[in-house]
């Protein structure tokens, strides 16, 4: 398959493991904006520097100019003790050729012994490009990260087997060792403003002719119908105890006085009663609200995934022997049926004693 | 106008069960079927060939068994199937599959140069993704993921436009042939077959590749030999260290229990309430 100008070069695994040292995170810059898991990544990242005793990096790519040196600031706000950072108008938008060339280039240079990108569109797009250019390993979607005493080597878990399993994955000969976390999984870290890094600065080495992919347009979403599940406060999820499609509306109810988002399950997302978006799980969106009700869901490992770091977890159940109770704060065995309505009616007599709220129209 | 689809065969995870006593994976009984989302990019090829002509073939690395699931995308309308069965395979991570598959994909161009390969955007059974970026930077393609449409198809410039998801929007790009497709989920539905697919699923015979009908391969590449990402244990996940605590009212009517679970949440949540009208009042002010 000739005919494309792709800068690559074969590298044998890494044997001189020394040689590698420091985590590095990529920073998310696209459109302006850098995607807030780049900074849970900074928090996590920071917990495995300190543990093998080495530097946290950042990684930015971006055009010249302000904005980019401002993402280098926040990176270190975020707990970088430096950031590597490539400028070049080629990197306006995100292309796989560009960033590839540009992260690869950087890796070989520097020698990351850990990678962490995150699991968005962008960084899983990227992060097997990089993995496969530098014949390394690459775990996606993992949801702890920890280094193995033994080894030295990052360990990571990440679910297996469709979501009903938990594994762990090592990454022993060859470097970098690289992983994708999806957004939310970890906290975002504790902002420092003004706290300094070093910036190293590289050149990208591609001109725009030699990248084979054009960005024609951009067609922005509408934002307004889609579920905003990442930072909702509360989340009312229903699983395939709602039994019925018309018992969705119990839900929605008790979402309305609580002001609280809701989401299902992956079968009741298969049964086709709620939008995709809608899904927290494995394959859904990760969440981690102040308090999260799990009403009539069983507690499958590939759910428990998606919504474990919520502060409170309150689960519903007619079986007193789901597993959801292995991991909920706070349980009730009851028929989520009869349980939500008057949860909902509880709750607004409450919220209405203390102000305000007089009641509203039912959805 | 050839196409080259990569699938799939994998347990139907909806019948995945877990031995409630030795925490281990059920597999007996539990029926194997296409990765779905792997039929997205076969409708998207078998799409394409229906405007431009050309072939679509079908390639999946895996046991003899996985010739059913070639079969099925015989039934679907693919022209052509390959099976890549080899026990050094075996084992293989995400940058071992990529590598023994572009091995397969090389070999398919000796007798027929290929326009595009198309990937699932994940298994459901791994879900990592990572295969078809993987095999997109081994064969020098484009690496299209995402892909929500194919907007623009050109034989003669030999190039290719279409929309890809990203965070907030959807980008619209043009790149060269031959390229490397991933589509998005639930943009288009797999068709179903003819009779005349279905008669030809049933009788044509597989083709089967080993690692000598694409070789030489480098052993030490592929298989377990081959993959830097070793897996240490597989695990259920443990319950908490501290046990949920339990509501239940001595009166045991729906209100009681609310009442019950309200007066628990707010103790161990002074601000609830709080926090709740000002959840109440944000979503408002949006909406």
């Amino acid at each position: 398959m000739a005919g494309t100008a792709v800068k690559k070069q074969d590298t044998a695994p890494a044997v001189d493991l020394s040689a590698w040292k420091d985590v590095w995170v990529f920073i998310e810059l696209e459109r302006g904006a850098v995607h807030p898991v780049s900074w849970e990544l900074l928090g996590e990242g920071r917990k495995l520097a300190d543990e093998i005793g080495s530097r946290l990096a950042g990684v930015v790519l971006g055009r010249p100019g302000a904005e980019t040196a401002a993402v280098c600031d926040e990176a270190f706000a975020y707990g970088a003790d430096l950031v590597y950072v490539i400028k070049d108008d080629v990197l306006g938008d995100y292309r796989n050729q560009a960033f590839t060339h540009g992260v690869q280039r950087l890796v070989r240079k520097f020698k990351p012994d850990i990678m962490l990108l995150g699991a968005t569109p962008l960084g899983r797009d990227l992060a097997g490009s990089v993995a496969t250019v530098l014949r390394t390993g690459l775990t996606a979607d993992c949801t702890v990260l920890n280094i193995d005493p033994e080894t030295g080597c990052m360990a990571a878990d990440r679910p297996t087997f469709g979501g009903s399993l938990l594994c762990t994955i090592q990454i022993l000969n060859y470097r970098p060792q690289m992983a994708t976390v999806r957004p939310r999984v970890m906290a975002i870290p504790e902002k420092r403003p003004g706290r300094k890094g070093e910036v190293v600065e590289e050149a990208l080495d591609l001109q725009e002719q030699e990248v084979i992919t054009k960005v024609l347009d951009f067609i922005a979403d509408e934002k307004r119908d889609e579920a905003q599940l990442s930072f909702a406060d509360f989340i009312i999820t229903g699983g395939r105890g709602l039994a019925k499609e018309e018992n969705l509306q119990l839900l929605w109810r008790l979402a309305e006085v609580m002001g609280a988002e809701v989401g299902a399950t992956r079968p009741v997302v298969a049964s086709g009663w709620m939008t995709p978006d809608r899904q927290v799980g494995q394959t859904g969106k990760t969440v981690r609200p102040k308090l999260y009700v799990a009403a009539g869901v069983s507690g499958a490992v590939q759910h428990r995934v998606g919504m474990e770091s919520s502060d409170r977890i309150l689960a519903i159940n007619t079986d007193p022997h789901a597993p959801i109770f292995d991991f909920a704060t706070h349980g009730v065995v009851a028929d989520i049926v009869q349980l939500l309505p008057a949860l909902a009616e509880a709750l607004e007599e409450r919220l209405g004693q203390t102000g305000e709220n007089q009641g509203e129209e039912v959805k | 106008m050839h196409s080259v689809v990569c699938i799939k065969q994998v347990p139907d995870s909806s019948q995945i069960r877990i031995h409630p006593v030795t925490n281990t994976v059920m597999r007996q009984g539990v029926p194997s079927v296409v990765n779905p989302y792997d039929l997205f990019s076969l409708e998207a090829a078998l799409c394409l060939r229906d405007q431009f002509g050309g072939k679509v073939t079908v390639i999946t690395m895996g046991p003899r068994m996985a010739t059913e699931a070639l079969a099925k995308c015989l039934s679907h309308g693919a022209d052509e199937t390959i099976l890549l069965s080899d026990r050094i395979f075996a084992g293989s991570d995400t940058l071992a599959t990529s590598n023994a598959l572009s091995y397969a994909i090389r070999n398919i161009e000796k007798t027929s140069p290929v326009d595009l390969v198309f990937c699932g955007k994940q298994s459901i059974d791994g879900d990592t993704g990572q295969v078809g970026p993987g095999l997109a930077w081994r064969l020098g393609l484009q690496q299209l993921t995402y892909v929500t449409k194919i907007e623009r198809f050109d034989t003669r410039a030999r190039e290719i436009t279409v929309h890809r998801r990203t965070e907030g929007g959807v980008q619209v790009i043009r790149t060269a042939l031959p390229a490397l497709i991933t589509m998005l989920e639930g943009v288009n539905e797999i068709r179903f077959g003819s009779m005349e697919d279905a008669f030809r699923a049933a009788e044509t015979d597989i083709e089967c590749w080993n690692a000598g009908d694409i070789g030489p391969v480098d052993a030490a590449t592929v298989g377990l030999k081959g993959s830097p990402t070793k897996v240490k244990k597989v695990f259920a996940p443990q319950p908490r260290t501290e046990k949920a605590r339990m509501i239940e009212a001595d009166d045991g009517t729906p209100r009681a229990l609310a009442d019950a679970i309200l007066d628990v949440l707010i103790a161990d949540y002074p601000t609830l309430l709080d926090d709740i009208k000002k959840s109440v009042a944000t979503r408002r002010a949006e909406v």
